[in-house]
């Protein structure tokens, strides 16, 4: 019998931080809303280590649910509120109360000059209260409160400089392109109603444990692949990716908590978490893994040719995510998670960190303007540096071990077209973050900012351009220090062994009659004599392109930095397409919204609303004074009129009854 | 015996008689006269049922009648004296301050 451990007060937590600072903190000084906000948040966090440490010490039976009220209960078909901890939900209640409270220290330091300061930690904790409902929910329907709630809470943070028209338009792009994969979200969780009446996941395991795999498409094929639509949405995957790079618009730290580190990565956890389904649906697999692929590659690409550091943190997220779903795609949901978990550390320590350099130089974001900066912020430096490696997958670093886990599984049970792929982008992810961070720190320094010796320490806005370029202060280096120890150690983390058992019950291989199905799952490393060696063997690749990368971008961005320039001249017709991101935003206008816009303009508003509605509401109006202009002769005020228009029409009435009687 | 009818149409001549008056006159007291008139055709034809089927309601409904026009004669002659005084004419296209 396992304790309760009142999971709903988790997520709970959060919420009362959220309307506390909604509804008083407009009166509240700056030091309490902080207060508020980093307290129950760190309440939070430390519920869930509580947590945590029963499940380590081995006492807790997982998985394990607690039933907080009932919700919906509708005939057959139920819906509560009720939380399930198991170790894929563990993960990732740590990852986002312990990243999320980290970020919400290092806001308090670098939004402190801002305006709507209490706006801005409510809305953050509304979105950890969203987040914790998500990774916690013990069914899709309670799952999907929590996935709009998030996506709600972007789309508040994407826009909190609402002055900005550019913001404004990002929050609703991105809230617009999340419906698009919320319709498919959507989508599959009718059809998994009508096939199971369930939403539980532990209902839905069971029925579909019962099914045989597909041969072709079949039900689970099309739930898995809604599902995926859904999970491109969030998670801004080829095709809906579009979002990402610019909710950038939004303050830094939200982009390095919701954009890099949790949100996005919710539709990784989403197809982890319904891995039965995939597992049974290897058509819908094939998917995951070709769209993550993708993304993964020209994600990368894209981000080698972005001048403005957030974007190239962008471009990187989206690539990431990629792997993510490669990972997943290859059945290999553990490496998955396991690199959404190293993710969430480096690229975190990444945003926040090119945080604290656009801090340094008073908002300014275009790489082409930095540089040199490693004497000046040095504490910004390290950490950027403990982050880059990291991403680059360079060992020991936290990345590389996630990363090679990935490629290892993709090699081993995908195509190996797949895993070439997914090399070539470890290669070029190496080579951006590299190139970013020789640009930012190296050489010279190509801003207009006038050196920053002038030494006080205490917290300036940025933005506001009072001059000097400066270190960031104590409040913003801890979580950042805090997180590149983390992501330089983060890869001995033993998450893949102890996801291990989420991922076996009831998966393919259990059903196949292969016997030993827990063993299997863990077995891909001992799976045979050989393949330990060629393990190693692409260990060596996956290091080799990282290096590569390093090699590169040291010889292009800092002996020789005249020839990138010469370069993209040299290729300029492919340049200019990779810059201009292939041009997808300029083709989804033609394609989609242009012939949209067009469509509303054309025949809804001027057809419909003008043509029609309002039509039928004029005229309307229009008749009734005109009838009006005619009737209102009859209320003269003269008496004996009135008397007259009586008798006429109780004569009427009589000569009606009359006829009536006579015919 | 006299047939119903003959009494309706009386009636009804009597009551048209009122209408008109009560239309077409500028008396204010010649107005009121031609109201009386009306009731009182109507009470014919009260009376004239009331004969016809042997039922008393028809008369005792023409006492009521007469209660009210007299009430209303009470009320409607003080009301007349009063537009007199005050006016100094009896034309009631003249009353007519209520009018917008």
């Amino acid at each position: 019998m396992n304790p309760n451990f009142n999971l709903w007060v988790i997520p709970v937590l959060a919420l009362t931080g959220a309307a506390i600072n909604g509804l008083f903190g407009r009166r509240f000084p700056k030091q309490v809303v902080a207060a508020v906000g980093l307290l129950f948040t760190g309440a939070a966090f430390l519920w869930a280590a509580r947590v945590a440490l029963a499940v380590f010490s081995g006492s807790v039976l997982l998985p394990h649910t607690e039933l907080l009220a009932s919700w919906i209960r509708s005939g057959s078909f139920h819906a509560d509120f009720a939380f399930y901890l198991d170790q894929l939900s563990m993960v990732m209640l740590l990852v986002v109360t312990g990243v999320g409270f980290l970020i919400h220290v290092y806001s308090v330091g670098y939004m402190w000059e801002e305006g709507g300061f209490y706006r801005y930690f409510s809305y953050l904790n509304l979105f950890m209260f969203f987040m914790l409902t998500l990774v916690l929910a013990n069914n899709y329907l309670l799952m999907f409160i929590g996935w709009e709630g998030v996506g709600l809470a972007s789309y508040l943070l994407i826009g909190f400089f609402f002055l900005r028209d550019s913001a404004a338009a990002a929050g609703k792009k991105a809230f617009i392109t999340n419906r698009i994969g919320d319709f498919g979200f959507l989508i599959a969780l009718f059809l998994l109603i009508q096939k199971f009446g369930s939403l539980d996941f532990t209902t839905v395991a069971e029925g579909v444990g019962k099914l045989p795999t597909e041969a072709g498409f079949g039900l689970l094929t099309a739930v898995g692949i809604f599902l995926m639509v859904g999970a491109c949405g969030k998670s801004a995957q080829i095709p809906l990716y579009v979002w990402l790079p610019d909710a950038m618009e939004g303050p830094t730290p939200v982009s390095a908590l919701i954009h890099a580190a949790t949100m996005v990565t919710a539709g990784v956890y989403m197809v982890a978490r319904s891995h039965v389904i995939f597992d049974k649906a290897p058509l819908a697999l094939a998917v995951v893994a070709i769209i993550g692929t993708l993304t993964a590659f020209f994600a990368a690409t894209i981000g080698i040719t972005q001048t403005d550091i957030k974007r190239v943190l962008a471009y990187s997220t989206v690539s990431q995510l990629g792997y993510m779903f490669m990972a997943c795609g290859a059945a290999a949901y553990a490496a998955g998670v396991f690199h959404l978990m190293t993710h969430a550390f480096f690229k975190g320590l990444l945003f926040l960190g090119s945080g604290s350099v656009i801090h340094a130089l008073s908002g300014e974001q275009d790489m082409r303007n930095m540089g040199g900066l490693r004497k000046k912020i040095p504490w910004t430096f390290a950490v950027m540096t403990a982050g880059t490696v990291a991403i680059a997958g360079i060992p020991p670093f936290a990345g590389f071990w996630s990363k090679d886990e990935i490629l290892w599984q993709v090699y081993s049970h995908g195509p190996k077209i797949l895993w070439a792929l997914g090399l070539l982008t470890a290669f070029i992810t190496s080579f951006y973050m590299f190139r970013l961070w020789f640009m930012t720190f190296f050489g010279e320094y190509r801003g207009k900012l006038e050196s920053g010796d002038h030494g006080h320490g205490d917290a300036h806005g940025h933005g506001h351009g009072h001059g000097g370029i400066h270190e960031s202060p104590m409040i913003m280096i801890v979580p950042l220090v805090i997180l590149a120890l983390l992501s330089i150690g983060g890869g001995f983390i033993k998450a893949p062994e102890f996801l291990a058992p989420v991922f076996a019950t009831g998966s393919v291989h259990v059903e196949a009659g292969h016997g030993e199905g827990a063993a299997k799952v863990e077995g891909a490393v001992t799976e045979a004599p050989e393949s330990k060696s060629t393990e190693y063997w692409l260990m060596g690749f996956s290091v080799g392109a990282g290096g590569l990368g390093l090699l590169l971008a040291y010889l292009l961005y800092h002996r020789r930095p005249e020839l990138p320039g010469r370069i993209a001249d040299g290729i300029s017709g492919l340049y200019r397409t990779v810059a201009s991101k292939y041009y997808v935003d300029e083709i989804y206008n033609w394609m989609l919204i242009a012939p949209l816009i067009d469509v509303s303009r054309r025949w809804l508003w001027r057809g419909v609303d003008q043509g029609g509605i309002d039509t039928v509401v004029n005229d309307g109006a229009i008749g009734a004074r005109e009838v009006g202009e005619i009737a209102r002769h009859m209320q003269s005020g003269n008496l004996r009129s009135y008397a007259g228009w009586l008798a006429a029409g109780a004569a009427v009435v009589v000569a009606y009854m009359v006829w009536l009687g006579v015919r | 015996m006299i047939p119903l009818s003959y009494y309706l149409v009386l009636s009804a001549i009597l009551f048209a008689c009122g209408v008109t008056g009560f239309l077409i006159k500028r008396n204010i007291i010649t107005i009121f006269m031609s109201i009386e008139l009306m009731l009182n055709g109507v009470n014919l034809s009260f009376v004239a049922f009331a004969a016809q089927w042997h039922a008393l309601s028809g008369q005792v409904f023409v006492f009521f009648v007469m209660v009210v026009a007299a009430a209303e004669a009470a009320v409607g002659l003080a009301i007349i004296i009063s537009v007199y005084r005050t006016r100094e004419t009896l034309n009631v296209d003249r009353v007519n301050l209520l009018k917008l």
